[in-house]
């Protein structure tokens, strides 16, 4: 199938690299290949790229260029935000049941508390304060939900921290809020901020981790002492300059992009809901960012109805997939209480930049069929 | 035609799928994704489902992975469970066949637009008057017809079992001419969902149902010693009685779960004339006169007769079958029916 023809709804998963980054990285391949931390002009002339990817992404980030490490992608920033300070200062670790695995897999690991969230899919902040205590060295809350897209209210969160756990930082996944949402602003009172290149038109294996001044944290990765010693290995420039054209896109049109596509959003999934009985919109729609369309059909399996689309040229998603490609139940809807069955017939379509209503009109001529084929096959 | 081809990162579900595409039918490989726990055999692991993926790539042709992990346990792993606290010997590749790769993908499969699914087991499918049967595998060594005893004939109309004419080696021989990687891939053996390691099937039925400590006893009612699980313990089974050392081999022939008592005679009281059974069902009509009867999947078949109401009759005495497992019912080398000991 030609790519022209396909309508990519998956831009959570992963988003085209933008020309912008293309054009920055294509230097760093041939031209510009020293290692930056070298002695020589082409050393310089690559780190010189490194630094003003840093000014960049702390612009996006509202924090100082001396606070970014650049990380191999989210999960490697929400591991060292985590395990990081675990390692550092000990203490209990705290998180949302709805983060990504990046964040709840450590946490669970160390033993931490995991804090519910309401039906709606936003964290429960009585349960945050329950969890807090002087014990708790690190909180961590995302700042929009991968799945849901629902956007956690994180200036509250910070007080909850502040007032209940003197001893802790706040880390906030912002992997998914980046593209829609003022993270510089929102995020402006958490300790650590974690983002990711390719879900914003940057390359993938590549990101971010605000470490604000002050923050006592270990590196996870020991070596030749890069990034303020919190992340040792040859820098990936290319990868970094990429991420810092795309983030300056971000910057430029992140504002009209989501009037334009939160529009599209609601084109699509009122139309969905319009030319399909039974299907329920998780959380709410004022609440979630831009991008994001979640619906949970009853009767059907999610696997069933990505086969059909993909056989129909509409890719989407459903809950996590797991390392072996498999759907796995989504942890994010059965912390919302969502019953299993009705959770099974999940399907997340997250729009990017590079959507058009060509795509959500493709999308919405093979959605509702797909489905009703579904259901009149049964549980297959 | 559109076929599903069930892959499960073997070699002869690998051979079955490449042999659909060199027929030039439109294949689709599927892994089913039915067990996350401990296994030996490291099936469902993501290794197999990457020996899978990486033999459609060679052969061109698209790979997915269904998770039917919710459906098999209920399916498959908590009727195990249950029929072992009731003291049956369930067959979980038969259940397995029965709802998850022939039911519930075969449902899935049609409405996913495909014509057909394809499996890697060693059996035929033969057009007999305007029907099918399953027909002995080639090898009759790895034959698994008895497997396949419940198929019916919606079903049977859409499967295809492309390696069922070709020997194991043959179908190895291929797997190495085409390149495949899991050409030399050792046979899966035992029940996929339950690990040697971590005590076996003794020990997955006590984590699941408690220990179930019980005295072995002879025919007399004589205490001879005692067992950790009577839940464990199958009709016909001669180790791990902890009898010690005895004149004469001693068998099961009797567990009694309530009474938390199994009880070990000779092996000719093992033998019986008739043998009730349940849950008879057939390809077909059903047959009246002799036919040849397997209790087990590689077992010898022996001649008798069904009785609809429940009993097979032998010709000669036979040992008793344990409850719950496949009795299957054959004419010649074709699958006439089956049914469970009772």
């Amino acid at each position: 199938m030609a790519a022209d023809s396909i309508a990519y709804l998956d831009n959570a998963a992963s988003t085209p690299l933008c020309p912008e980054a293309v054009e920055a990285m294509a230097p760093l391949h041939r031209e510009l290949y020293a290692n930056p931390t070298g002695a020589h002009k082409m050393a310089r002339d690559t780190r010189r790229r490194i630094d003003d990817a840093r000014d960049v992404m702390a612009e996006a980030l509202g924090s100082e260029p001396g606070e970014i490490v650049f990380t191999g992608g989210g999960t490697e920033g929400d591991n060292l935000a985590v395990v990081g300070r675990h390692m550092q200062v000990g203490g209990v670790t705290v998180c949302s049941a709805i983060e990504h695995h990046a964040v709840l897999e450590p946490v669970e690991h160390l033993g931490g508390r995991v804090v519910s969230v309401d039906a709606t899919g936003v964290i429960d902040l009585d349960g945050l304060t329950a969890a807090l205590d002087d014990d708790v060295s690190v909180v961590s809350v995302m700042l929009a939900n991968n799945e849901t897209g629902m956007v956690q209210p994180l200036v509250q969160v910070a007080e909850a921290v502040r007032s209940s756990a003197p001893n802790a930082v706040l880390h906030t996944d912002a992997v998914q809020a980046f593209p829609w949402l003022d993270v510089a602003s929102l995020a402006a009172d958490a300790d650590l901020i974690s983002v990711s290149a390719h879900k914003f038109g940057g390359p993938k294996g590549v990101g971010a981790l605000v470490v604000r001044d002050g923050v006592e944290l270990s590196p996870l990765l020991l070596g030749g002492g890069q990034e303020r010693g919190l992340r040792s290995g040859t820098h990936n420039a290319a990868g970094i300059t990429g991420m810092a054209a795309a983030a300056e896109v971000v910057l430029k049109s992140r504002a009209e992009q989501v009037v334009r596509l939160a529009g599209l959003r609601d084109l699509l999934v009122d139309g969905v809901q319009g030319a399909v009985p039974d299907v329920v919109e998780t959380g709410e729609r004022s609440g979630k960012v831009a991008g994001s369309a979640h619906l949970c059909f009853e009767g059907i399996e999610s696997e069933a109805l990505l086969f059909l689309l993909e056989d129909a040229g509409v890719y989407a998603s459903a809950a996590s997939s797991c390392s072996s490609g498999a759907q796995d139940p989504s942890h994010v809807l059965a912390a919302m209480g969502y019953d299993r069955m009705l959770a099974g017939g999940s399907l997340r379509l997250s729009l990017g930049y590079e959507t058009t209503e060509t795509d959500i009109d493709r999308a919405l001529a093979v959605i509702p069929g797909a489905v009703a084929r579904l259901r009149d096959y049964g549980t297959g | 035609m559109r076929v599903l081809a069930a892959m499960s990162g073997g070699v002869d579900s690998s051979v079955a799928a490449a042999l659909l595409a060199e027929q030039g039918h439109e294949v689709v490989g599927v892994t089913l994704k039915l067990w996350g726990g401990e296994s030996d055999t490291g099936c469902c692991s993501v290794s197999d489902v990457e020996d899978a993926r990486r033999v459609a790539d060679l052969l061109g042709v698209e790979h997915h992975v269904f998770n039917f992990g919710d459906a098999f346990d209920e399916r498959v792993v908590a009727p195990y469970v249950n029929d072992h606290a009731v003291g049956l010997t369930p067959n979980p590749c038969i259940e397995c066949n029965r709802h998850i790769k022939f039911d519930k993908l075969m449902v899935r499969a049609e409405a996913l637009g495909f014509d057909a699914v394809a499996t890697g087991h060693h059996a035929r499918l033969e057009t007999t008057g305007d029907g099918f049967r399953v027909q002995r595998g080639v090898d009759t060594a790895k034959d698994q017809s008895y497997v396949l005893y419940m198929l019916g004939q919606e079903q049977m109309a859409r499967l295809l079992l492309p390696i069922g004419h070709m020997t194991k080696a043959e179908v190895r021989e291929r797997a190495a001419d085409l390149g495949l990687r899991t050409a030399a891939k050792p046979d899966s053996q035992d029940v996929c969902f339950i690990a040697n390691r971590s005590g076996g099937r003794r020990g997955f039925l006590s984590r699941r149902l408690g220990d179930s400590p019980g005295t072995v006893v002879d025919a007399d009612g004589t205490v001879l010693s005692s067992v950790e699980s009577v839940r464990a313990v199958t009709i016909g089974q001669r180790r791990g009685l902890n009898l010690g050392g005895t004149d004469e081999p001693r068998y099961v022939t009797d567990v009694d779960i309530a009474a938390s008592r199994v009880t070990v005679g000779r092996r000719e009281d093992l033998y019986t004339e008739t043998q009730p059974v349940t849950a008879i069902q057939w390809a077909d009509e059903p047959v009246g006169g002799p036919v040849d009867i397997q209790v087990s999947a590689h077992g010898t078949p022996a001649v008798g007769v069904v009785d609809q109401a429940g009993r097979v009759d032998w010709e000669e005495p036979q040992r008793r079958v344990a409850p719950g497992q496949a009795v299957v019912f054959y004419q010649g080398d074709l699958v006439a029916g089956g049914a469970f000991a009772a």
